[in-house]
């Protein structure tokens, strides 16, 4: 069953015109990258996905709802997103910050229910921030805060994960490891989760379906293997972009 | 997530109100001790020193607590809404307009009743002047709200100076008591209770969509926060408690400043916690300076927002220096 879909929407900024006619359907336990040069609307496409661009056509529906039919609240505990910039670093510490994480699913005026506090406490172990709990935000180093700002995310538990540029700051280990955490939290709850991102190779690796955005408002929309080619990326990026592959595997770079 | 020991910050504050208001009571020109207080309050006996508690000290006691909680729940909620650590209750211009109200009624001779009514409607003028100018409602921006009520705020200091370049020296003396935050006229009646109580449990109501909004509006609304209609009812609640501080007392500054920034040093940054602590530890806070206005330098008052400077800037400096150790 389809959790996202998107259909003939156009986008624009300004009179720039980002997404035109595009129509993408999303079903459970999918992953979508989203590429595209930069100033492309990969962003704008997210923000659009949680009601904070208007459409000048055409319709997001979640679940078979429209999203602008659907409260906030609603929205949020269904949809979640990691922010391009990641978190501020503000004082507070860990623990109160992947807390807010459960805002949109939190019942009581005052008190923490027991689960929320389970769910944000395993999200933090998850990404190895457990023992930093009682930590000041504004003490960590940027890698731990996009790490705090992906166990928010976790936290959130949504259907539909969003991810700018989810890699920022993350070393390669961690860049690895994230992506396995994510896979495996898609999988356990039948989510779905879109990842705009600057690297070709990690969506061809991890993301099976590819919303590629092209110059103009054009888009390309389909299976990895299909989507990304020398050819399409060539277009996209404005540069030559080469490929060698072994196998499944497929390594890209500018020519 | 609310810690023991913030539950034993409130229960602290709270003992310190009432500590606060019994030292309050007991200070002053007359003589009372904790024993006949105590007889006035339990015993209904008119004696002179009853009359003058429950006639001079206990109204301008309680009109200092109710004024210092508001300021301070004005001054934590402005914080949120501005996202700005220096926003105060009246940096958008509010208190700037209610002193212009107050001091054309001080010019024409008013007090009391007429003077208080000047001042409140000067303070909704304002608030109506700086929401119209910054409003539009599709792309209501805080920086833009932020440098409207900057500007307005300007204009009236300019229209205070003329008043007060302009006006008889007797009228100067009691402009400037009232510019710089006045208790000794002041009076609470039970529509100023009933807002504080108000302004806590609301504000207590949406504090944890205000522990979301502080960091950042777009990650607000990502965790589904209406940000537009909590940022409405921020802003007129936030100016209408302003409005009526001013309306109490006068500007008294630094309360709504200094009060939420120790109690966040000190950790309560959970809004669940900040917001009744700001109610009591600001009303306490100015019914402590008050008292000490009033008998420092006996039988001359000072102003109290002299004293709120005096105790207030030496305090915040020394929980800085304590919290910046750790």
């Amino acid at each position: 069953m389809a959790i996202l879909t998107i259909q003939s929407l156009n986008l624009q900024i300004e009179n720039k015109v980002l997404c035109r006619n595009l129509s993408v359907q999303i079903g459970e336990n999918q992953r979508w990258g989203l590429l595209g040069k930069n100033g492309a609307g990969k962003t704008t496409l997210l923000h659009a996905l949680i009601g904070q661009r208007h459409a000048s056509q055409g319709s997001i529906k979640l679940d078979g709802k429209s999203i602008s039919d659907l409260k906030q609240r609603e929205l949020a505990s269904k949809v979640g997103i990691l922010f391009q910039q990641g978190i501020e670093a503000l004082p507070a510490t860990v623990f109160e910050t992947v807390m807010l994480g459960r805002h949109p699913h939190t019942q009581s005026l005052l008190w923490d229910d027991h689960k929320d506090i389970e769910i944000a406490e395993s999200a933090l172990a998850a990404f190895d921030l457990d023992k930093l709990k009682e930590r000041p935000v504004d003490t960590l180093s940027g890698g731990e805060l996009q790490r705090l700002a992906l166990a928010m995310l976790l936290a959130q538990t949504p259907q539909l994960f969003l991810l700018d540029e989810p890699n920022n700051h993350l070393d390669v280990a961690f860049q690895v490891k994230l992506l396995s955490i994510l896979t495996n939290k898609v999988t356990e709850t039948s989510a779905s989760l879109i990842m705009a991102t600057h690297d070709i190779n990690l969506a061809f690796r991890f993301c099976e379906n590819i919303i590629l955005l092209l110059a103009g408002g054009e888009s390309l929309v389909g299976r990895s293997v299909d989507v990304l080619t020398e050819e399409n990326l060539s277009q996209a990026y404005g540069c030559p972009i080469k490929s060698v592959s072994s196998g499944d595997h497929r390594l890209f770079y500018p020519a | 997530m609310i810690a023991q020991k913030q539950i034993l910050l409130l229960i602290s504050l709270t003992g310190f109100s009432v500590a606060s208001i019994v030292f309050s009571l007991l200070s002053g020109s007359v003589n009372i001790t904790a024993t006949e207080l105590a007889q006035s309050i339990f015993a209904s006996e008119s004696s002179l020193n009853s009359q003058v508690l429950q006639e001079i000290r206990a109204p301008r006691t309680m009109a200092a607590f109710v004024t210092g909680g508001l300021l301070a729940l004005s001054g934590a909620i402005m914080q949120v809404l501005l996202r700005n650590p220096l926003a105060d209750p009246y940096i958008l211009g509010i208190s700037g307009g209610a002193a212009v109200g107050a001091l054309s009624a001080i010019l024409v001779g008013a007090t009391g009743f007429w003077l208080s009514n000047a001042a409140f409607a000067g303070a909704l003028f304002s608030i109506f002047l700086v929401f119209g100018i910054a409003n539009k409602f599709s792309n209501w921006s805080v920086t833009r709200l932020l440098l409207t009520g900057v500007v307005v705020s300007a204009g009236w200091g300019a229209v205070i100076n003329i008043l007060l370049t302009t006006s008889s020296t007797n009228n100067v003396q009691s402009m400037l008591f009232w510019l710089m935050g006045d208790l000794s006229q002041s009076s609470v009646n039970p529509a100023h209770y009933l807002l504080l109580f108000v302004g806590l449990v609301g504000g207590i109501a949406v504090s944890r969509s205000l522990n979301v909004l502080i960091r950042g509006e777009l990650l607000a609304v990502s965790l589904g926060v209406n940000v537009q209609s909590l940022r409405l009812l921020l802003f007129f609640s936030a100016s209408v408690f302003t409005a009526t501080a001013v309306t109490i007392a006068g500007s008294v500054g630094f309360v709504g400043l200094i009060i939420p920034h120790m109690l966040r040093l000190v950790g309560a940054r959970d809004h669940r916690i900040l917001i009744p602590s700001c109610v009591l530890l600001g009303g306490s806070f100015l019914v402590l300076a008050d008292s000490l206005a009033r008998t420092l330098i006996a039988p001359q008052q000072l102003p109290v927002g002299v004293v709120t400077a005096v105790i207030g800037v030496p305090a915040f400096i020394l929980i800085l220096r304590s919290t910046i150790r750790k």
